[in-house]
């Protein structure tokens, strides 16, 4: 009984983590309908300039240990220009009635930056030296030990999808999301400026995408090649969920989370297979996700 | 009087199929004017030519002299030239009061706001935080109004308003119309109901097949110029084809 509870438990702190992959991926395809293929890649990017940036930092001030977590904030305003940026400049040009153009852009995206950072990096794993944070645990009363760090990522992933739901569902730049994803046409009647509301999306997404980069680093490592593998769990997280609520995406990166977990306890071999396996049947029962709010 | 809009042989495709052949059209500030036609005569695709919705050449669409065809939409309302559109529209994952508020995107203003719309149809003010999608017909349409005015336009656009209502319904819906106009409102409105639309307008344009064969003062065009315009030719047998 014990040992399926705590499995349960590691896997709802992994789908917190998952929770984090799948999230950017969720908002933008539910305002543009645009799946980022390039969405694993993305996040390792952003493992990699916090990596980067905390070399520079630690080579410039070398006696800083607690240095690196004043980068936080300037990462996240960092991150939200690159995507701000990267829609303008260049996912706008895509976007169309045909999902085929932005589906080959991201792709094409995400070959460029595997191999980017593969160039400057190499293939060697890295990691974020979290300061002893990976490896702290809490006792709970019952006896049952659970992780520091995973405890903190699940924590952020809740307030990340209630702060997402809460963006959509009662500010004036989340109204604007609505609107463009339920009718284009009318919205741009009413003035708004799609192309900018898409850029601000996408802003926000880069800017979960690169709290979930850093994450990943300071839990496992990473190395240039992990991308295909993290877009996948965020994909299925999305799907599972149903597309285009923030709640559902949650719901569906803990689940998977608790899948794999369940698989790794029969076999270590099996954890991510199990994974894909629920994922699959899932499509076959419920093809449009359990929570599903987005249509077409 | 220069007119406020004026459109110079118009001309508007889906495609390859052409819906506008050449409509000169012309209204003045606080003028009422009235289009009916068939189904398929392009009125719909006028008031989205006008609005930006379907691209046009520059020059064939003037307001206040200046060429503003073939602009994107989101710089047209911006002029001050608001649409509601046919079917309504409403953005259904937006609550009512919501929706209305998109009509400040627009970024104009002037004498409507929320509580002036709340007053013209307090119906509204009730139902304000429920779904759009919850309302009757009727209330839709009061709130596709509503969220047109929000922009505060200089020229409305009004699509079949009557669209799928019930006559008490659309009774109740162009009751409003008087208090739109009362301050200088210029508006156009698209109307199958040829009666409606001849009670209600000061001038009247009948299109057919994306022409216009018949426009003048409502009053002074008879019931059989019009069904001539609106229907084509029956006097002659059928198949003997349109002007």
């Amino acid at each position: 009984m014990d040992a399926l509870l705590l499995t349960v438990v590691q896997g709802i702190l992994l789908g917190g983590l998952y929770c984090l992959f799948a999230l950017g991926l969720s908002l933008m395809y539910g305002v543009m309908r645009l799946t980022n293929t390039a969405q694993g890649d993305f996040i390792l990017l952003g493992s990699f300039t916090a990596i980067a940036a905390i070399a520079g930092l630690k080579w410039a001030v070398p006696d800083s240990v607690y240095l690196p977590l004043l980068l936080s904030p300037l990462l996240l305003l960092v991150a939200f220009g690159f995507g701000f940026v990267l829609q303008r400049q260049v996912l706008n040009k895509v976007l169309g009635k045909d999902p085929l153009p932005s589906l080959v852009v991201t792709f094409g995206l995400s070959i460029v930056i595997q191999n980017l950072l593969l160039e400057i990096f190499s293939a060697d794993p890295r990691s974020i030296d979290s300061l002893g944070l990976n490896t702290a645990s809490v006792t709970l009363p019952g006896g049952m030990a659970l992780g520091v760090l995973p405890l903190f990522i699940l924590s952020l992933a809740l307030s990340a999808t209630y702060g997402l739901q809460w963006l959509f569902n009662h500010s004036a730049l989340g109204r604007s999301f609505r609107a463009v994803s339920d009718d284009l046409e009318i919205a741009q009647l009413m003035g708004l400026n799609a192309k900018r509301v898409y850029a601000y999306a996408t802003g926000i997404a880069f800017m979960l995408i690169t709290v979930a980069g850093v994450l990943q680093a300071m839990r496992t490592t990473v190395s240039p090649s992990d991308g295909p593998m993290l877009l996948l769990f965020a994909f299925e997280s999305v799907i599972i969920g149903g597309m285009g609520s923030f709640w559902g995406t949650l719901i569906g990166a803990l689940l998977l989370g608790i899948t794999q977990q369940i698989g790794f306890r029969f076999d270590p071999g099996w954890g991510i297979w199990f994974g894909h396996i629920v994922f699959l049947l899932l499509l076959v029962v419920r093809p449009q996700g359990l929570f599903p709010k987005t249509v077409g | 009087m220069s007119a406020l809009l004026q459109t110079h042989g118009l001309t508007a495709f889906y495609g390859d199929a052409q819906a506008l052949f050449g409509i000169d059209f012309s209204i003045n500030q606080g003028e009422l004017v009235a289009i009916i036609g068939a189904n398929g005569a392009g009125k719909s695709t006028f008031m989205k030519a006008v609005t930006g919705l379907v691209r046009t050449r520059a020059q064939q669409i003037e307001w206040n002299g200046q060429p503003i065809g073939g602009m994107p939409p989101a710089d047209i309302v911006k002029l001050g030239i608001a649409l509601v559109p046919e079917g309504r529209r409403l953005f259904p994952s937006l609550s009512v009061e919501e929706n209305l508020l998109m009509g400040e995107c627009a970024g104009r203003t002037g004498r409507w706001n929320l509580n002036r719309v709340y007053e013209l149809f307090p119906i509204l003010n009730e139902k304000r935080w429920q779904p759009s999608t919850s309302l009757s017909g009727g209330q839709q349409q009061m709130v596709a109004i509503g969220r047109a005015l929000m922009s505060n336009p200089l020229l409305l656009l009004c699509d079949e308003l009557s669209l799928g209502l019930a006559p008490i319904v659309i009774k109740e819906i162009y009751s409003a119309l008087p208090r739109i106009c009362a301050e200088g409102m210029t508006a156009i409105i698209v109307e199958q109901d040829v009666s409606k639309a001849r009670e209600v307008s000061s001038r009247l344009y009948c299109f057919q097949e994306g022409t216009v064969p018949l426009h003048g003062a409502s009053s002074a065009l008879t019931a059989e110029q019009i069904s001539q315009a609106y229907f084509g030719m029956p006097d002659k047998p059928a198949g003997a084809g349109a002007v």
